[in-house]
């Protein structure tokens, strides 16, 4: 498979009291073409701020540093300016954002605001561009698509909505999708019917999804790799299956064991001790060490990301020195 | 956020606006259609007989110079309407461009606008009119309009860029940008748009600071010119026959006392419409 996007050692970082805080700290991964990968972690992990920061998104004051890399094919992303970097935006990477309800312009109708998405990339005039406009709302599985198209956001519900900024995205059919908690504000029932149209798009598009989430849930059967966030940095990486077969990080075990289950046996959940600290309160070594049931006899050493197994990665030590 | 079809139409929904809305549009559709029906206002059918009280004849009297002065409350109202439409037109376009400009680009762009405001404001605007309208000896009323809309902005290009501000860190203007928007679709779009609510607002009272303006420059002799019929004018024209011929001057302030009230009204009925707080 041809890797579509490669984010390599990406830093991010934002002045503070005391120097500078790196919220995102060396996030590395590739994405395919076709596939969709996870990026999973609790809030304030710094999953958010990776996805903004690969289409230079990063909130001022925000600084990504300059000796980061993300390559879209042979395009150094983190280099293009202006009307390059607009190109880009929407053209070749869509994104979705996780508040349906406040992510559309509420003044403009969705036939407009979708045309407008098309208009913005492509040379058509406002009636073609509602033609297709209408067959995007078809697609991401909206009835009556060319009565929706007159419809102001306020008229619709948050998974409409959320079908709506879908379509946006998909309006100058991108190559990648990257879908920001694309369901944390909608229902169950719909959360799982957005996340089919996303996965049926990927399908039929061959376009690739980097699904930004903080619930592990839906993570299994749509992605097909999984990388989980921690402190800023990747602390393990898997293709999905490998990964829920044998969650091998203290920090991602500790995910899973929070997860409640359907099956085998009922017994208590066990949380994580603890919360996230936040990028000023990071301990030396193992960003994971004070909340650790096991805390490695290394980890006052910051470990690499470790081979965990085939295709899995992860940044414990107890993966070279299991005791 | 509150699309400006909900704010209007939740302040069509409050007394006082209505009442203010009736008394503007009889006011319009009197300056509109009264001259139509009346003689010139600048025609002196019967120099002899001036300073008339209201009659059957001359319902508003006639001034000293004997006009009837019905005739020149409605053809004054036009005037007076049509520079406080177009100033405020004026004005609000130019606050609007200079709020959207410092609030978008922000840094050195908005540092130089607002000290510019800043010190622009801290003239009063009738000083501020004064001096410029002494440059003249006659104004043209062109340039009048023009003079009134130019210095009227500073207040209106704060508000915008107030809203500009809560609105660049909006999700849908963050999702436009992530979508390829350039910064003329951000801010002719998404930012402009959606600060239409307190522009409406600002240009109403606006109308009914410019008509107590030209008035109040007319009647100092600086605003709009003789014969053009003016309310402001009219009553420079009848302070001398004060006490023998009120209603030459009674009727024209109270056009412009009921006008300034109902674009108020409306004005104050917007602002709670678009007060999240408001009743």
């Amino acid at each position: 498979m041809t890797t579509l996007l490669e984010v390599r050692d990406l830093r991010v970082s934002f002045p503070a009291a005391a120097g500078q805080v790196w919220p995102v700290d060396g996030v590395s991964f590739a994405l395919e073409q076709g596939k969709t990968l996870a990026l999973v972690g609790e809030s304030g992990c710094g999953k958010s701020l990776t996805s903004l920061a690969i289409l230079q998104l990063v909130p001022a004051p925000g600084v990504i540093d300059p000796a980061s890399a993300i390559r879209l094919g042979a395009t150094d992303l983190l280099a293009l300016r202006g009307e390059a970097l607009r190109q880009v935006r929407g053209r070749r990477i869509g994104m979705i954002f996780q508040d349906p309800m406040t992510s559309l312009n509420p003044v403009f109708t969705v036939g407009d605001q979708i045309a407008e998405g098309i208009r913005a990339h492509f040379d058509v005039s406002r009636r073609s561009a509602l033609a297709r406009a209408e067959a995007l709302l078809g697609e991401v599985g909206i009835g009556d698509a060319a009565g929706r198209l007159g419809a102001y956001p306020h008229q619709l519900s948050g998974g409409m909505r959320q079908r709506v900024m879908i379509a946006i995205a998909l309006a100058a059919e991108p190559e990648i999708l990257i879908a920001d908690e694309p369901t944390t504000a909608l229902d169950v029932t719909v959360q799982a019917q957005i996340l089919e149209v996303l996965d049926g798009l990927r399908a039929s598009r061959g376009m690739a999804i980097l699904l930004i989430t903080h619930d592990l849930g839906i993570v299994a059967g749509r992605a097909d790799r999984v990388a989980v966030m921690y402190a800023g940095q990747i602390v393990e990486e898997a293709p999905t299956a490998e990964l829920f077969a044998r969650p091998s990080h203290p920090y991602t075990q500790g995910l899973f064991a929070s997860v409640p289950r359907l099956t085998g046996p009922v017994g208590r959940l066990t949380p994580i001790r603890g919360s996230v600290p936040p990028p000023t309160a990071w301990p030396t070594g193992c960003r994971f060490r004070p909340r650790c049931p096991i805390v490695h006899a290394r980890s006052e050493t910051m470990p690499p990301l470790l081979a965990a197994g085939p295709d899995h990665r992860m940044r414990c030590w107890i993966a070279e020195d299991p005791r | 956020m509150i699309p400006l079809a909900r704010v209007v139409g939740s302040a069509g929904r409050r007394g006082p606006a209505r009442a203010g809305a009736a008394i503007l549009c009889l006011v319009i559709l009197g300056a509109l259609v009264a001259p139509i029906f009346l003689q010139s206002p600048t025609a002196q059918p019967d120099i002899q007989h001036g300073g008339q009280p209201p009659s059957p004849g001359h319902l508003m009297g006639t001034d000293q110079l004997s006009r009837d002065v019905l005739t020149r409350v409605a053809s004054g109202g036009r005037v007076s309407l049509a520079v406080a439409a177009v100033a405020v037109a004026l004005s609000v376009t130019i606050g609007a461009l200079f709020g959207l400009a410092a609030g978008y680009w922000g840094g050195a762009v908005d540092a130089l606008i607002m000290r510019l405001v800043d010190a622009a404001l801290a003239i009063p605007r009738l000083f501020l009119l004064l001096l410029l309208l002494a440059l003249w000896e006659r104004i043209p009323l062109a340039a009048f309009i023009l003079i009134v809309g130019a210095t009227g902005w500073f207040g209106t290009s704060r508000l915008v860029r107030a809203e500009v501000l809560r609105l660049r860190e909006t999700d849908y203007v963050r999702a436009a940008r992530a979508l390829g928007a350039g910064p003329g679709r951000i801010m002719f779009r998404h930012l402009l748009p959606n600060a239409l609510g307190p522009l409406l607002v600002a240009a109403t009272l606006g109308i009914g600071e410019v008509i107590l303006l030209e008035a109040g420059l007319s009647f100092l002799g600086l605003g709009i010119q003789p014969p053009t019929p003016s309310w402001g004018g009219m009553i420079f024209d009848a302070k001398e026959v004060l006490v023998t011929a009120p209603w030459a001057s009674v009727f024209p302030a109270l056009a412009i006392a009921l006008t300034v009230l109902s674009v108020n009204l409306i004005g104050d009925a917007l602002r709670d419409a678009l007060d999240p707080q408001g009743a």
